[in-house]
C-alpha cells in the first residue's frame, strides 16, 4: 500500500526536514569530492542561521583550502594572511566587542605558521571562536607535511613517513591551549558521520553561545580527512581517520568552564 | 581649543591619537619608540575616549590586528621601529592590496639587521618602494617637528580614508625622543558604530545586513584577469594621489644657488646649513619633502632648472638621492651625503661635503 | 502498517559524487549514477525511494548541503494513501 505515495505526495504533504541554510551561499565549494571542509562550513553556519546572528557576526578566514570561506559562508568576512586569523580576530573584536567574530583555520594556518597568534589569542582569553580543521596535511599546497602530521604518516615532504627523530612530533594544539585560562571551551570533534556532525554543530552553537556570555575564547578543532592529501576515495579516508587519526586525536570535550 | 605642551615627539603622537578620536593602537615594545605605547597605557584612553590599546605578542601580530579594527572601518594605527616595521611587511602589503586604511609609524634606528637603537633614515626604499611584497604604495609623511609628529596623526588617518590606503608617519629616533612645545588639538568624539556604519558602510566588514550585499575585505584573486585589474585599480588610485597630494616645504630657495633636499631630523641640520652657507656667501636653499611618497618631484625638477648643484642630505648612504635623480631629469649634477648607523651629520660636515661635492669641482 | 515516509532531492549539478550520503544511509536508498552530471561526477540518486525514511543521515554528512530532505508522518500517511 505504502507503495503507492510517490515522491511528490511526500514532498506535498510532509514537512521539510532539511534543506541547506541561507547563511550558505549558492556558489558551488571549490573543496575536492568528500572533503570534511563542507560540512564544518554548513554546521558552522547553521548554527550562525538558528542563533540569527547573520548581521553581526564576522568571520576571519585562513590561508589553506579554505581560503575562500567568504565565497561560501553568506555572512561578512575578512580574508587574514597565513597564520594570522586569530590576530585579526583580535583586531575587529577589540573594536566591536558586541559583535560575534570567528576563525575558520586549517592545521597548517593555525598550528605552525600562526603558533603564536593562536596562542597569545587563547591566553589573553579573545571573546572569539576558533574552528581548527585538522587533517594532518597541508591541502592547499598539494599535500605537504604538517605540525599534526601523524607519526609515520607519507606526505609530499615525508615521502617515506614522518620520521619524529628528523621532523619532530605531531603537535596537539588543542590539549595545549586548553591548559591556558584564556580558554572557555575546548573540544575535539570530527564531522564524518551523522552522530559526529551533530555532536559537531552541538558544540560550535555552544562556542558562540559562550561567546554571547562574554566568557572567553572557545576552541574547536574538528578532525577531519583531506582525501586528495592522503590519496585515498572520501569513504576510505574516513576509515582511516578513524583508525588512525582519532587514537592519537581523541574525539571529546577536553575543558568546559 | 588647542592646548600647548611640552612632549616628547613620541609621546605627541600617542596623545595626538587619543584626541583625533583613534579607536584602537596594536603595538609591540621597541626602542626608540616604545613611548608610544607606554603614553597610551598610562593615560588610560579606554577610560578618556573608549580607544582601545593592546599590547601584541609581535609586530606581526600587531599589523594584522590593525588589519582585522581597519576592516570594520575603524581607525586604527600601530607604531613600530625598522625591525618591527620589517615584521610587519607582510601585513602592510596585506592592507594596501585589500585597499585598508590605516596608520603605521615607524620611529627609524640605523640598520641593517639588529642594527642600533639611535636615529637613522635607511628605511627610506622599504617605506616609499614597498617593503614587502607586490605592486603597491604607502603615503608616507616626514615630520620633521614634535609639532609634526602630533599633526600627521590626523592628517594621516585623512588620507588614509579618503584613498583607503595605509599611511605611514617615517620619523626617526631623534625626532621621537626629542621634547619640544607642542599645540595638542582639541579632544574629538570618536565615531559611534552608526556613524561607521554610514561612512563606511559599502565596505566596511561589520556584520552582513540584509539590505546589502556581502562585505569581504581580501586581497586575494585567484584569476589572473581579476587581480591584474584590481592592480590597475590601484595604479589608477595611486596615480590620483600623486597628483594631489605632494606636500613639502621651501626655505630659501627663490634665490638658492645650491640646493639641499632633505626630510625629518636631516632637514632640521640642513635648516642650519642653510643659515650657516649665507653667511659665507653662498646662496643655499633647502627642500624640505613633507611626503615622501608622493615624492616631491615637480618642485625639485623646476629648482633644478636654476640651481647649480643638488645635495641629497640623509642619515642613510644614499636612498632619497635616487628619487631626486630621478626628479632632476640629468639638468645638474646631484650628489649624496650621509651619516649612517645612527650617527647624526653635523650642519658643518654638510656644509664642508656641499662645497667640496658640488662647488670644487664645478 | 502506517510508516514515516522520507524522500530526498538532490541538487544533481552540483553533487560531487562522494559517496559519503551512500555510506551513510541506515537503509540503502542511495546510489551514485552510472551517468555523469555536468561536471563529469557520478551524482547521487535514489535507487529505494520507497525505504527512506527521512532521516536526514545523508544530508549531515554532504559537504556540498546539495541534498534536501521531505519527511511524512505515518498519520498524513494513512492520509495521503487514502
Ligand atoms: C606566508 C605564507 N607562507 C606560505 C604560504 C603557502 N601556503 C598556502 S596554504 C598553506 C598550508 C595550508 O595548510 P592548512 O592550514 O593545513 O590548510 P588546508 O589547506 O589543509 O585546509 C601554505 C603553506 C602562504 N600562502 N603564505
Ligand atoms: S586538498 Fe584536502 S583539505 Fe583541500 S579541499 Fe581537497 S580534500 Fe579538502
Ligand atoms: S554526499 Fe552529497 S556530494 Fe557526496 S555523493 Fe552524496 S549528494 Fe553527492
Ligand atoms: S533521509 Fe535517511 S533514509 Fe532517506 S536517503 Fe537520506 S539517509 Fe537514507
Amino acid at each position: 500500500m505504502e507503495d503507492t505515495i510517490t515522491t511528490q505526495d511526500i514532498i506535498k504533504n510532509g514537512e521539510l526536514v532539511f534543506e541547506k541554510t541561507s547563511c550558505l551561499t549558492d556558489n558551488v565549494l571549490s573543496y575536492c569530492p568528500g572533503c570534511g571542509h563542507g560540512v564544518a562550513h554548513r554546521i558552522t553556519m547553521e548554527v550562525i542561521d538558528e542563533m540569527g546572528i547573520q548581521s553581526e557576526t564576522i568571520g576571519i578566514a585562513p590561508v589553506g583550502c579554505s581560503v575562500l570561506a567568504y565565497d561560501f559562508m553568506n555572512i561578512d568576512m575578512q580574508g587574514a594572511a597565513h597564520g594570522r586569523a586569530p590576530a585579526v580576530a583580535t583586531g575587529i573584536k577589540r573594536v566591536y566587542p558586541e559583535k560575534y567574530v570567528f576563525t575558520y583555520q586549517g592545521d597548517g594556518d593555525l598550528a605552525a605558521i600562526g603558533t603564536a597568534e593562536t596562542i597569545h589569542a587563547c591566553n589573553r582569553g579573545e571573546n572569539i571562536v576558533i574552528i581548527f580543521i585538522n587533517n594532518g596535511i597541508y591541502g592547499m599546497t598539494g599535500g605537504q607535511m604538517a605540525p599534526t602530521t601523524l607519526e609515520g604518516m607519507q606526505t609530499s615532504t615525508s615521502p617515506f613517513g614522518r620520521d619524529v627523530e628528523r621532523m619532530g612530533h605531531p603537535l596537539k594544539m588543542t590539549e595545549l591551549v586548553a591548559t591556558l585560562p584564556g580558554t572557555c571551551f575546548v573540544t575535539r570533534q570530527a564531522v564524518h558521520t551523522p552522530s559526529a556532525v551533530r555532536k559537531a554543530k552541538k558544540a560550535i552553537r555552544k562556542a558562540f553561545e559562550n561567546q554571547k556570555e562574554n566568557k572567553g575564547l572557545s576552541f574547536i578543532e574538528i578532525v577531519s580527512n583531506c582525501n586528495s592529501g592522503w590519496k585515498m576515495t572520501p569513504v576510505k579516508s574516513n576509515q582511516w581517520m578513524e583508525e588512525h587519526m582519532f587514537p592519537f586525536y581523541p574525539l571529546g570535550d577536553i575543558k568546559d568552564v | 581649543m588647542k592646548e600647548l605642551r611640552l612632549m616628547k615627539g613620541n609621546e605627541a603622537i600617542a596623545e595626538a591619537a587619543i584626541r583625533c578620536g583613534v579607536d584602537a593602537y596594536y603595538g609591540y615594545p621597541i626602542t626608540p619608540q616604545s613611548e608610544v605605547m607606554e603614553y597610551l597605557m598610562s593615560e588610560e584612553p579606554h577610560k578618556r575616549t573608549g580607544m582601545v590599546v593592546l599590547q601584541a605578542e609581535s609586530e606581526v601580530a600587531s599589523i594584522n590586528m590593525v588589519y582585522g579594527a581597519a576592516s570594520g572601518g575603524k581607525l586604527a594605527m600601530t607604531s613600530s621601529s625598522s625591525p618591527g616595521i620589517s615584521l610587519m611587511s607582510e601585513g602592510i602589503s596585506y592592507i594596501a592590496g585589500a585597499e585598508l586604511p590605516c596608520l603605521v609609524v615607524n620611529v627609524q634606528r640605523g640598520g641593517p639587521g639588529l642594527g642600533t637603537i639611535q636615529p637613522g633614515q635607511a628605511d627610506y626604499f622599504q617605506s616609499t618602494k614597498g617593503g614587502g611584497h607586490g605592486d603597491y604604495r604607502l603615503i608616507v609623511l616626514a615630520p620633521a617637528s614634535v609639532q609634526e609628529m602630533a599633526d600627521f596623526v590626523e592628517l594621516s588617518f585623512e588620507l588614509a580614508f579618503k584613498y583607503r590606503n595605509p599611511a605611514m608617519i617615517l620619523s626617526d629616533g631623534a625626532i621621537g625622543q626629542m621634547m619640544e612645545k607642542v599645540y595638542l588639538p582639541a579632544q574629538k568624539e570618536r565615531l559611534s558604530n552608526e556613524e561607521v556604519e554610514k561612512r563606511h558602510g559599502s565596505w566596511a566588514s561589520i556584520g552582513k545586513k540584509p539590505n546589502r550585499e556581502r562585505n569581504i575585505i581580501t586581497s586575494l584573486a585567484l584569476q589572473s584577469e581579476v587581480q591584474e585589474k584590481h592592480n590597475f585599480k590601484l595604479q589608477a588610485k595611486y596615480k590620483q594621489i600623486e597628483e594631489t597630494e605632494v606636500r613639502y616645504e621651501e626655505l630659501n630657495c627663490e634665490d638658492a644657488e645650491y640646493l639641499l633636499v632633505a626630510y625629518g631630523t636631516s632637514a632640521r641640520i640642513c635648516q642650519k646649513v642653510v643659515q650657516l652657507g649665507r653667511e659665507k656667501g653662498i646662496k643655499i636653499g633647502l627642500l624640505r619633502p613633507i611626503t615622501l611618497w608622493p615624492f616631491p618631484s615637480q618642485i625639485i625638477n623646476k629648482l633644478a632648472n636654476q640651481v647649480k648643484g643638488i645635495l641629497s642630505v640623509e642619515m642613510s648612504a644614499g636612498q632619497m638621492i635616487e628619487d631626486v635623480k630621478l626628479a632632476v631629469e640629468g639638468k645638474v649634477k646631484v650628489m649624496h651625503y650621509g651619516r649612517f648607523g645612527g650617527m647624526i651629520p653635523a650642519p658643518d660636515e654638510v656644509l664642508n661635503a656641499l662645497e667640496e661635492k658640488l662647488i670644487k669641482n664645478n | 502498517m502506517a510508516k514515516v515516509r522520507g524522500t530526498i532531492i538532490v541538487d544533481v549539478e552540483k553533487c560531487k559524487g562522494c559517496d559519503l550520503c551512500v555510506v551513510a544511509c541506515p537503509t540503502n536508498v542511495i546510489r551514485l549514477a552510472p551517468d555523469v552530471n555536468g561536471k563529469g561526477y557520478h551524482y547521487a540518486y535514489m535507487e529505494n525511494p520507497e525505504a527512506c525514511t527521512g532521516c536526514v543521515n545523508c544530508a549531515m554528512v554532504c559537504p556540498d548541503s546539495v541534498i534536501t530532505v521531505y519527511r511524512l508522518k505515518p498519520s498524513k500517511t494513512e492520509a495521503a494513501t487514502a
